[in-house]
């Protein structure tokens, strides 16, 4: 695989072409996309136009950006001008934006060719793409298994070798939990530092935008393009992004690591044994590993049931039929909304909707989204005493290996369980990012995660970049 | 327009008034389209006025400058704040939430001045934004349910909103008029809105209760679609008394949203509260809490212009009128107060300056052509009795027409002789020899008599003579 550093530097100096690269890109989407479904949209006409002009400009010694030529995916929930952005939901299908996410902009800008939309859990509610109103998309590694979600497309797309990188957006998971069932980098940023505007919104106060790659070093360069301040977006930090790519080679010695001992139970043994080994790479590196607790973890999974549902009640009431998207036509208003929403949605963003509904309202406001607000703070409050004596914290990304298709629709709970390691950082707003560290059951990937405190991606990626050495 | 009676049976009114001010921003409450009123329907429009998937609301700076001029001017304490959704489906609110401010917001606890020193609680002034307009047609209502189809005009959408909530301190119809009339010139005065009930950039909502004094407030019902000053006062006259009908005919007080119809000038329930929205009030995670610096609402603060009731009272103290008269309301709203004063600076006589511009500036703007000097040497002649008030107004109308001139050659020029007083004397006297019989009615204290001998001076004069002087000559010889 082709990695989004090589493609950069070797079309910036002419060695490669850029439609050379979307063509091999494109060749490998036509072998194997109709049994991954990665994409609900294969930009493959603009793909080379896009890259033909990448050509052009190094041909006439234009200075070319940072991602020149490189294929990137984009998760069908972004923004993308005049290109059909449908959330993987039936009420949004045929919708095109007026305009582009600040992101994909930011992508434009930098000479990258974005090759695709990749398919997701509706309005990204899921861990395994089997909630897209178009039907799922396939781990790479086996496609009888699921490659995770809500990003599931945009992980498989990386895999397989149809893009060189990808953006995913992370509310509970849906960066990282995908990337480990797949075998990839995913990262999910700090909250504010990459711009959510264009994003279609899931949970605003938990989402954020990061990247999906084969590698720490492409994930840091992809990372650096897409964040910084926005003006667009006012939970934007209104710092510059952070240098990653720098660090990359530090090393770990004197960093201390923490091991969470209060971690929840319903591990996968081979996927503890996996971070035992990555604990001890980093010791053999020179790191410390520190103890330390999260005694409000146990209740994160909890409390954000109730805020993301909470938010998506508010986010997704505007699609009522009245403006854009589909509408069923019926007798009155009402019954309008009602039939154009009853067909529009499916049945996890109803879940949602219904749940987050009754958390807000008069009479149950206190004891469930008033309360849920209460364990975001406890388990921010557990990090910053953590991070008092650890600089960034080793879990597992997902309790298991990629688990097969259907084995886990009929209990919601046991969905919503995948995202118990990766829940807490959204709630906190930290960073945390998953780095494939071997193979578990079913020779099926096993990615652990890093996480580390609020702008603390520098840490993070230096400790990223040394598991990935010592796998 | 006068006041029904007040209520029957010692019932007592009280009203609160929450009314929503359209700000005179540039561009949106979060975004950058025009702020502009009738514009072809749906061309200020971008996909953050429209709720489009993905769009984020960005805080208009200007706007918040704007609310917290009204709110530093309505006495209030401006405070760090929060933005929250307020959630419901309808058509015109693209977004099926409104960003607003709920329990922390921007403005608290202030007050404003009625005629007559009656204070007013202010509870807050807070930021919104305005939803789009629904134009229904077919159906008989003019509202949604029952019309055949609806077109909205999102140009509105997003257009940042003051709302300022009173507490219940008005008790009577004509408060509220004043209430919402001093209010509207604030607005003005601090340049934060063009507050134009008739276009809708002023809204009132009234909230109506009756009660006996001594126990609680009874049930409020609110008002909505009251577009006058004249509308707030008929149809707080109308509920009330329909309130205290039934509740006298055995019924009770629902708490209710009421529709007021100027055309037939009663109300109708709109929605009770059973079918009340649950708005599911929550923190608007798109917004990040807003924290005013000190510095910024000191400088607000400085650059308040003095106020409207500050300039009443100093003209009326200036002018020797009541500061909640007639003329120095009138002045004020029309900006003519420093006029007045450059009047009086000339020389001119206050009170008689007061009135003039009163009575015949109301075409004249903020700076009328009249030289200040002029008027007030016209104010003089009268005062000396060098011409009459008749004659005086007739002077007044051609310094008008003219824009300023010499008042004197236009007394002459009009043959306004300027008759003495040993000459008007003489009439008198003449008079009360002709007109023995009203002499001794008028000295026997017959007031009515008073007018043959003034009538016969003015004819002897041909209409020279000063009233005014004839009767103080009248008096003083039946008192000698």
């Amino acid at each position: 695989m082709q990695k989004l550093v090589e493609i950069a530097s070797g079309v910036s100096n002419g060695s490669l072409s850029a439609s050379a690269v979307v063509e091999q890109h494109l060749a490998r989407i036509d072998v194997r996309e109709s049994e991954i479904h990665a994409f609900n949209l294969v930009t493959a006409d603009q793909a080379r136009l896009d890259a033909a002009k990448v050509d052009a400009d190094v041909k006439s010694g234009k200075k070319v950006g940072a991602l020149a030529g490189v294929p990137i995916a984009v998760k069908d929930n972004m923004c993308t001008r005049g290109v059909e952005t449908t959330c993987s939901s039936k009420i949004l299908q045929g919708w095109k934006p007026p305009y582009d996410a600040t992101v994909v902009t930011k992508l434009r800008a930098a000479g990258a060719i974005i090759i695709g939309k990749t398919n997701l859990d509706e309005f990204a509610m899921g861990s395994s793409t089997e909630n897209s109103a178009f039907g799922p998309t396939k781990n790479p590694h086996d496609i009888s298994r699921v490659p995770g979600g809500s990003s599931g497309g945009s992980a498989a797309a990386v895999a397989a070798g149809f893009a060189a990188a990808s953006l995913g957006s992370d509310t509970g998971g849906s960066i990282r939990q995908p990337a480990a069932l797949c075998g990839v980098v995913g990262v999910k940023p700090t909250y504010g530092v990459v711009s959510r505007y264009g994003l279609v919104a899931f949970a605003s106060s938990l989402d954020q935008i990061g990247p999906f790659t084969c590698d720490v070093r492409d994930a840091a360069t992809l990372l650096e393009v897409i964040s910084g301040h926005d003006p667009l977006d006012s939970t934007s930090i209104p710092q510059p992004a952070p240098s990653l790519v720098s660090v990359l080679e530090h090393g770990v010695a004197g960093m201390r690591i923490g091991r969470v001992t209060d971690l929840p139970e319903g591990c996968e043994a081979d996927v503890l044994e996996r971070l035992e080994s990555a604990f001890d790479a980093l010791r053999n590196a020179g790191a410390t590993i520190v103890d330390i607790k999260l005694p409000s973890i146990q209740y994160c999974l909890t409390a954000y049931y109730l805020i993301a549902p909470a938010e998506a009640s508010s986010n997704l009431a505007r699609y009522d039929g009245v403006r854009y998207g589909n509408r069923v036509d019926a007798a009155d208003l009402n019954s309008m909304y009602a039939a154009t929403r009853e067909a529009g949605f499916g049945e996890e963003v109803k879940r949602r909707i219904m749940l987050g509904t009754y958390a807000l309202s008069a009479g149950y406001y206190d004891a469930y989204y008033g309360k849920a607000l209460k364990v975001r703070r406890l388990i921010s409050d557990d990090f910053a005493r953590a991070y008092q004596s650890v600089d960034t914290i080793l879990t597992p990304t997902s309790p298991s290996v990629a688990f097969e298709f259907g084995s886990k629709t009929d209990n919601p709970l046991a969905m919503y369980l995948c995202d118990v390691f990766t829940i807490p950082t959204n709630l906190a707003g930290h960073p945390a990012m998953s780095v494939p560290f071997g193979t578990g059951a079913h020779s099926m990937p096993v990615g652990v995660q890093v996480l580390a405190p609020t702008l603390g991606e520098q840490a993070m990626f230096k400790v990223a970049a040394e598991l990935e050495r010592a796998s | 327009m006068s006041d029904v009676a007040a209520l029957p049976n010692g019932w007592q009114l009280i009203v609160g008034l929450e009314v929503h001010v359209e700000l005179a921003t540039k561009t949106k409450m979060f975004s950058a389209s025009a702020n502009r009123f009738g514009d072809e329907p749906n061309t200020n429009i971008d996909p953050v006025t429209l709720g489009l998937p993905g769009a984020l609301p960005v805080l208009n700076q200007h706007a918040i400058e704007l609310a917290m001029r009204i709110g530093l001017a309505l006495n209030c304490k401006v405070q760090p704040c929060t933005f929250h959704r307020k959630n419901y489906f309808y058509p015109d609110l693209p977004k099926a939430y409104q960003i607003t401010q709920y329990d922390h917001p921007l403005n608290v606890d202030g007050h404003l001045m009625l005629p007559g020193d009656v204070r007013i609680g202010i509870e807050r002034a807070h930021l919104e934004e305005d939803t789009g307009k629904s134009t229904h047609f077919g159906g008989s209502s003019g509202r949604i349910h029952g019309s055949d189809y609806s077109l909205i005009d999102f140009n509105r959408a997003g257009v940042p909103l003051v709302e300022i909530v009173s507490r219940p301190d008005i008790r009577t119809s004509e408060q509220a008029r004043q209430y919402v009339a001093e209010l509207r010139s604030i607005l003005l005065a601090v340049g934060a809105s063009d507050a134009k009930m008739e276009e809708g950039s002023m809204r009132c909502d009234v909230n109506v209760s009756v009660h006996k004094p001594g126990t609680p407030f009874g049930t409020r019902c609110e008002i909505k679609n009251v577009n006058s000053i004249r509308s707030v006062g008929r149809a707080i006259d109308y509920e009330s008394r329909r309130q205290v009908d039934l509740i006298e005919s055995g019924g009770t007080i629902r708490q209710e949203t009421r529709h007021w119809d100027d055309s037939t000038g009663r109300t109708e329930t709109l929605r009770t509260k059973e079918d009340a929205d649950d708005y599911r009030y929550f923190l608007e995670p798109d917004l990040v809490p807003l924290i005013p610096d000190p510095e910024w609402i000191e400088a607000v603060r400085a650059a308040l212009p003095i106020l409207p009731a500050a300039r009443r009272l100093a003209l009326a103290e200036l002018c020797g009128v009541d500061k909640d008269g007639e003329s120095a309301l009138v002045v004020v709203e029309r900006g003519q107060d420093d006029y007045v004063g450059a009047v009086i600076s000339a020389g001119g006589d206050p009170r008689r300056s007061i009135i003039y511009v009163q009575q015949a500036f109301a075409e004249q703007g903020a700076t009328p052509k009249v030289p200040a000097k002029d008027l007030a040497a016209l104010t003089i002649l009268e005062r000396d009795a060098k011409v009459t008030s008749t004659q005086a107004k007739t002077l007044l109308t051609d310094l008008i027409d003219a824009g300023g001139g010499d008042v004197l050659a236009m007394a002459a020029k009009r043959g306004f002789e300027t008759l003495d007083t040993s000459a008007v004397e003489e009439m008198v006297d003449a008079a009360i020899a002709a007109e023995p019989g009203a002499w001794q009615k008028y000295c026997n204290g017959e007031d009515k008599a008073l007018g043959a001998l003034v009538g016969a001076v003015m004819k002897s004069s041909k209409g020279k003579a000063d009233g005014k002087v004839i009767t103080a000559l009248l008096q003083s010889k039946k008192n000698s």
